[in-house]
């Protein structure tokens, strides 16, 4: 059953460590227009083809591995974070701090965030670098999106609070915040990981669809967002088949992670 | 006399608790009003539209449209007109669709709540049913099957997945389902593995229960309030997937008006799908609390 | 002579067969919920459709031929100091409810459209001067309106306007076009019905239109409305993308049409506005006529052409494209794409590279970002393009997109921007109707709008200019006016031209005569003359 587990992690690695190495690995710059060669298709000089402007499709996937790999998955773990901390700290506690923090979730989760964007969008200079938009956008998502976990977490809390090795605990004299990082939050680990997991390509897309509001990466710099918003024009993916490597790798990352932080449940 | 006096004192503190509830249903409904009313007025482009940008406009016609939003510069104001006008059922005009505001609701809140609706049954059906059988089989090998199902539609952007639907003559309404199904199947598999590990559970297993008795009356109580918070979360999930569904697949529900109203900053609107969103929201996971509630003391 | 009834009469008979072999059904696809069914309020694209096919006008412009064609008016003449316009009328022709069309209904019409509380865009495009506008009703078929002031192009504007009852219960429901409303479901559809008392006849005398109806589905995402007309549930299809049109052209023949070089064009401009909130050093950039010139020839704007719209569109010359065959300046060329040339330009307002990037006198690197709106992927490419050009010449270009109503509040509100690429759809032949674009004082002076007085001296000559076309009824003065107009603009470059789109459709097989043009509405303007063959449909 380790094997399965060590193929995922070494295939994650190697996407990890390809994105990360994009200014080697890379034939071509993600900007640079192969003007002649425009919607190519895969040959030995691009290996994926081209877009519609020339760019070698496969460089742009090596420099958007860097972007999103690396910033999604950290966005998800503040957001998952967020909702532990919040979620938990409401089951704890309960009475009106779960009650005031609940409503407060369900206040959360009810409004229509796309303004506050678009007003961050406005608060920011035009001439923001790629790097610090793309870094304001996914902390703002992993800002964002604990809400819907806090609520799952919460009643998880609340259901370990009355059991007994926590009763146990308590009259041990274990303190709170050792009780509850210690003895209750792995037993919350499976709605955590699973916001985890989830959020990844959640956010990936994400991130695609804040472009609209001028947040996101931004021409040229690529994403694997806005290379899987290529997927929308159906009618192009039987004639440029090609362009459905973004969705395969995507998927094959989201599955490799769960594979990986799911090993505990097989390692019997 | 004794027991009948309690039941009454019990009825009471029910009563007492269901009001408590309603005003702080109706308290939290005017918050989210008030704020979500106060993102969309301080967002740039506020009281803008394209129409402004017709050469043949004369500067008098181009005022006339910016003072079309005077009423909703001032916030305080607005908001108060608004509430005034909702105790009378005038919830006003929408300023991108020029119509009464509840006669496009009472057209298109039925057809969005009844997608969402479809979307939750199908989705949770086949999030439940793969959770499930991942947990009866375990197999590794399956475990990966689902994980690779699940992603697949993680991962395919919503617009993606509305003219997939399109393409193959489904009802776009039915894409909801697929939106739901991986965001709820990663919670309900991980929910039940640990459930499953319970040392209960053993003890079952090592006493000839069958499988799926096992599943039905071990495994899924303890991880049932769980299951009911993310049954509430899931209809706020469903919401988000039907604005972009709605809007790609030409479905004239409110995720459709909802998508229209904020690229034309339609306060009024805005601030009417705002309070339905939060009431629906609300209600979901009230419902979830109160089912998770009742299996707690029952179990007790 | 004996062989004209009998040609006449198997024509008649061809077209009966046609039509009863096929439902008479025309579909297509409007692109947002429209706004309005009053004719006077028409704003956008999805009322004005409504309007053009259930709207009776007085002189309609032939979108083929360009020229303008009695219809409710008989005949028109227009006073020498272009203020008065009289109209004879047709007799005999009834609103779709029945009720008698008369010159009352058009004075009723006028007042509707200038009544001041109602600012109706189509009204205010007959705005020439302070005072009221006076109808005159000299019996029931004749009217002469006079306005306060000469108004420039003025029997064209009637396109415009559709007459509406000012005697019908219906109101505006009661209408003179080919077609009526019979059914709407927001969000879905609207139905238009034949309408049973129109009074255009054919040849033949048979009453037109030989559509029993038109299907309009309300539908934003234009992949999906590919979709519909392969399987065959739309027959038209207006502004094709590019992309869509080469790959529906590559399966089906005899279907997609390319009408040529369209009234739109897709251009760029630098904020010159003295309120910009932008650095100093940038706004003197963008107020050198040379430095706007110097990227506008480092502009490629033949690879836009072929990598962005598929070589389906023309490097733009100037405001008016060449589609516009009367007021087309035609001695005027597009800027060629000469990089040496650009740079020159640059040295000569002090610039000069240093390594790769591009620095002022003052040793500021030449950077600037470049806003359009989200959404739409040709703007967004050809954003791209441009950087790319510019990094050439070592010009930093930051493109972000925005979605519109940021836009807008940046354009025309906080001038917080520092270029902008946009595109203009235009409708209108006359150039009478981009008075506020080219007028300093003007809202939509986009680079420096509403100016107290003209900032340059060419601005002040393209003010005077504009004012002079628009106060003379001589068409040749008008058209020498606004040549010089655009020769300034060429000149001065406030406004980069890239490309005229050209004028891309669809139009099903079964939809007899498919004769598409460029003006808007490209491929249902002779709606009224359409039959669908069963041959063509599936």
């Amino acid at each position: 059953m380790k094997a399965f587990t060590r193929i995922a992690a070494i295939a994650l690695s190697v996407v990890f460590v390809a994105g990360l190495l994009a200014g080697v690995l890379a034939p071509a710059h993600y900007a640079k227009q192969f003007r002649e060669d425009a919607s190519a298709s895969p040959s030995g000089k691009f290996l994926l083809g081209t877009d519609e402007l020339g760019r070698d499709r496969f460089s742009r996937l090596l420099y958007g591995s860097r972007v999103s790999l690396l910033l999604a998955p950290c966005a998800a773990l503040l957001s998952t974070l967020l909702a532990a901390l919040i979620g938990g700290a409401a089951g704890y506690f309960g009475g009106r701090w779960e009650k005031s923090a609940m409503l407060f979730t369900d206040l959360f989760m009810s409004m229509p965030w796309l303004f506050l964007l678009i007003t961050v969008r406005a608060v920011l200079p035009l001439n923001t670098a790629p790097t610090t938009s793309v870094l304001i956008t996914f902390s703002l998502l992993g800002l964002l999106g604990w809400a819907a976990s806090a609520r799952v977490v919460c009643s998880g809390t609340k259901s370990l609070r009355n059991s007994e090795f926590v009763l146990q605990a308590k009259a041990a004299g274990c303190r709170a915040g050792r009780l509850f990082a210690v003895h209750m939050l792995p037993n919350l680990k499976p709605v955590l990981f699973a916001q985890f997991w989830i959020s990844i390509p959640v956010f990936i897309l994400a991130e695609a669809n804040l472009g609209i509001l001028g947040l996101g990466v931004s021409e040229p710099l690529p994403s694997w967002g806005s290379l899987l918003r290529e997927l929308e024009d159906f009618s192009a993916i039987g004639l440029q088949p090609w362009r459905l490597v973004p969705l395969f790798l995507l998927l094959m990352v989201v599955s490799c992670f769960q594979m990986v932080i799911s090993e505990k449940e097989y390692s019997r | 006399m004794a027991s009948g006096s309690a039941e009454n004192s019990r009825g009471r503190s029910a009563a007492r608790r269901f009001l408590q509830r309603l005003v702080v249903f109706f308290i939290t409904l005017l918050l989210a009003g008030l704020l979500g009313a106060t993102l969309v007025r301080f967002a740039p482009g506020f009281g803008l539209s394209t129409e402004q940008l017709d050469t043949r406009l004369t500067p008098e016609s181009v005022q006339a449209l910016r003072d079309a939003h005077a009423g909703e510069r001032n916030l305080a104001l607005f908001y108060a007109r608004f509430l005034g006008g909702l105790f009378t059922g005038n919830l006003g005009t929408s300023s991108s669709f020029k119509r009464p505001i509840t006669e496009l609701l009472r057209e298109r809140l039925p057809v969005t709540l009844g997608a969402i609706g479809w979307g939750m049954v199908l989705g949770w059906l086949l999030a439940s049913s793969f959770a499930a059988s991942a947990w009866l089989f375990r197999s590794r090998t399956y475990d990966l099957f689902t994980t690779v199902l699940s992603g697949i539609f993680l991962c395919l952007p919503t617009a993606a997945l509305a003219i997939l639907f399109l393409l193959m003559r489904a009802p776009g309404r039915f894409a909801i389902a697929l939106v739901v199904f991986p965001n709820v199947f990663r919670y309900v598999r991980n929910l039940l593995a640990t459930s499953g590990e319970l040392p209960h559970i053993i003890t079952a297993r090592a006493k000839g229960l069958g499988p799926s008795r096992v599943l039905l009356w071990h495994v899924l109580p303890p991880a049932a309030p769980q299951l009911f918070a993310l049954l509430g979360v899931s209809v706020s999930m469903a919401l988000g997937a039907a604005i972009p569904i709605e809007a790609i697949a030409g479905i004239p529900g409110i995720g459709q008006l909802a998508w229209q109203a904020a690229l034309g900053r339609d306060l009024p609107l805005l601030v009417n799908l705002t309070l339905i969103v939060t009431a629906v929201t609300l209600l979901a996971n009230w419902a979830g609390e109160l089912f998770a509630q009742s299996l707690r003391s029952h179990a007790a | 002579m004996k062989r004209y009834p009998i040609r006449l009469a198997a024509l008649v008979c061809v077209l009966a067969a046609l039509c009863s072999a096929a439902a008479q059904e025309l579909h297509f696809i409007l692109r947002s919920e429209p706004k309005t069914f009053n004719p006077v309020l028409v704003a956008e694209d999805a009322s004005d459709t409504i309007r053009y096919l259930t709207g009776g006008v007085l002189m309609r412009l032939n979108r083929k031929s360009q020229q303008l064609e009695p219809e409710l008016a008989k005949s028109w003449s227009i006073s020498k100091d272009g203020r008065t316009i009289t109209f004879k009328l047709r007799e005999g022709v009834l609103f779709s409810d029945g009720t008698p069309f008369s010159a009352n209904d058009v004075a009723f019409t006028m007042k509707q459209l200038m009544d001041p509380e109602l600012h109706s865009p189509t009204g205010d495009a007959f705005r020439s001067g302070k005072g009221d506008v006076i109808t005159q009703v000299n019996g029931k078929h004749h009217i002469a309106i006079i306005f306060p002031a000469p108004v420039a192009g003025l029997a064209k504007l009637f396109d415009q306007v559709a007459i509406m009852s000012g005697s019908s219960p219906q109101k505006e429901k009661a209408v003179l076009g080919a077609f009526m409303v019979a059914e709407y479901k927001p969000g879905d559809f609207v139905l238009l019905k034949r309408n049973p008392n129109y009074w255009k006849k054919d040849a033949s005398g048979r009453r037109l239109p030989y559509l029993e109806s038109v299907r309009l589905d309300i539908q934003q995402n234009r992949d999906i409305e590919l979709l519909r007309f392969r399987r065959g549930e739309i027959h038209l299809i207006n502004d094709l993308s590019p992309e869509l049109f080469d790959r529906l052209a590559a399966e089906t023949s005899g279907v997609t049409y390319d009408a040529g070089a369209s009234m739109d064009s897709e251009f760029l401009w630098f904020n010159q506005a003295p309120k910009a909130a932008i650095p100093a050093y940038k706004l003197a950039w963008f107020r050198s006529a040379n430095f706007r010139r110097a990227i506008s020839s480092a502009i490629n704007r033949e690879d836009i052409s072929r990598l962005v719209y598929g070589k389906h569109a023309q490097p733009a010359v100037g405001p008016v494209s060449p589609a516009n065959q009367f007021w087309f300046n035609s001695k005027l060329k597009a800027q060629a794409f000469d990089r040496k040339a650009a740079l020159d330009r640059l040295t000569q307002d002090g610039f000069h590279l240093e390594g790769d990037m591009l620095r002022d006198r003052q040793g500021n690197a030449v950077e600037f970002s470049i806003i359009t709106n989200a959404g739409n992927k040709a703007r967004e490419r050809m954003a791209a393009v441009i950087q790319q050009d510019l990094a050439e010449i070592g010009v930093k270009v930051n493109v972000v997109t925005l979605d519109f109503p940021s836009l807008i509040d940046r354009m025309t509100q906080s001038f917080n921007y520092e270029a902008c690429l946009l595109g203009l759809v235009n409708t209108e032949l006359d150039p009478n109707s981009q008075m506020t674009v080219w007028l300093s004082s003007g809202e939509n002076h986009q680079w420096s709008p509403n100016q107290a007085t003209p900032e340059t001296p060419w601005e002040a000559e393209i003010d005077k200019l504009m004012r002079a076309q628009a106060s003379t009824p001589d068409l040749k003065k008008r058209k020498q006016y606004f040549d010089r107009v655009q020769e300034i603009v060429w000149e001065q470059a406030p406004f980069i031209y890239l490309v005229n789109k050209n004028a891309l459709c669809a139009i099903s097989s079964a939809v007899r005569p498919a004769e598409p043009v460029v003006l808007r509405p490209q491929t249902y303007w002779n709606a009224e003359r359409m039959v669908l063959a069963s041959d063509g449909q599936k």
